[in-house]
């Protein structure tokens, strides 16, 4: 029964966060790089002020898989990070939390780049 | 006088030509399409705890990340997630699964121009800004952190 709730709240919380994207994009015509770039902002502010892990803890895939948990990963690599180094964890701190899904990211990407031809698009 | 109506006529044509949207059916569909792929994320997270029940949540998160974007970097260069993205909207931007397909699909769509010139430089056009963004952003973070620290 609690795992049923719990996938519920992932679903409702994933799917409001994708559709506040979705009404920005309708409202505003605001171009996807601005949607990514927004709501990467929104996380490193909401894990800032200390509300992403209160959020997480309920919504778990709900608010990590949508861009905003990697922007709340920056800054909570920076936080930590500063915690530990001190100064030299400002410019540590971010990319080092973030790295396996930006290699991954560029990585994958360039694999199949090199694998797959352009689909003409319709 | 000339150049202001001939604006005006363009922005007329150009605003008929612009495809709509219908509001509701595309937000509801962000909504669910988006919400499957945050299920899609907690089911593989559950599943790589269950594995590996030593993980701790970070590293749980980080590999589950890195499988979202390997799919979705797949889906992207047989040509899937292109079709979900014209249903979706929303749906399949947000999740990080939509940055992954963000920086894949220029890769593949300039491949012509190159490996160095097509793939490399153009694998950034829209990845770029977010990591600029939020490797900033998060320095900003840092900074009033290590300010604090101080005191």
């Amino acid at each position: 029964m609690q795992i049923f709730l719990d996938y519920l709240w992932v679903f409702l919380i994933g799917g409001l966060v994708c559709a506040i994207g979705e009404l920005l994009i309708i409202t505003t015509n605001i171009t996807s790089a601005r949607i990514l770039v927004t709501f990467v902002l929104v996380g490193v502010f909401l894990e800032a002020v200390g509300l992403f892990d209160y959020i997480s803890d309920f919504a778990k895939a709900g608010i990590n898989v949508p861009i905003v948990g990697f922007g709340a990963s920056l800054a909570k690599g920076a936080i930590g990070a500063v915690k530990t180094h001190g100064f030299l964890g400002i410019f540590t701190g971010g990319l080092t939390a973030t790295a396996g899904g930006i290699a991954a990211a560029i990585g994958f990407a360039f694999l199949f780049a090199l694998i797959f031809k352009s689909h003409t698009k319709k | 006088m000339e150049d202001m109506k001939r604006n005006e006529a363009y922005n007329k044509y150009v605003s008929a030509k612009i495809p709509k949207t219908r509001p509701w059916p595309s937000l509801f569909n962000s909504f669910w399409v988006g919400g499957v792929i945050c299920l899609i994320g907690q089911g593989i997270n559950d599943i790589y705890l269950l594995i590996f029940p030593n993980l701790s949540q970070q590293t749980g998160w980080s590999l589950t990340l890195i499988t979202l974007i390997f799919i979705a970097a797949f889906l992207t260069g047989i040509g899937v997630y292109d079709q979900i993205g014209k249903f979706a909207g929303g749906g399949s931007i947000v999740p990080i699964t939509g940055f992954s397909n963000s920086i894949t699909s220029p890769s593949i769509e300039f491949k012509s121009e190159g490996i160095i010139y097509g793939i490399c430089v153009k694998m950034f056009t829209i990845a770029g800004p977010v990591i600029v963004f939020g490797v900033a952003s998060s320095m900003v973070v840092g900074l009033i952190y290590w300010i604090i620290s101080l005191f």
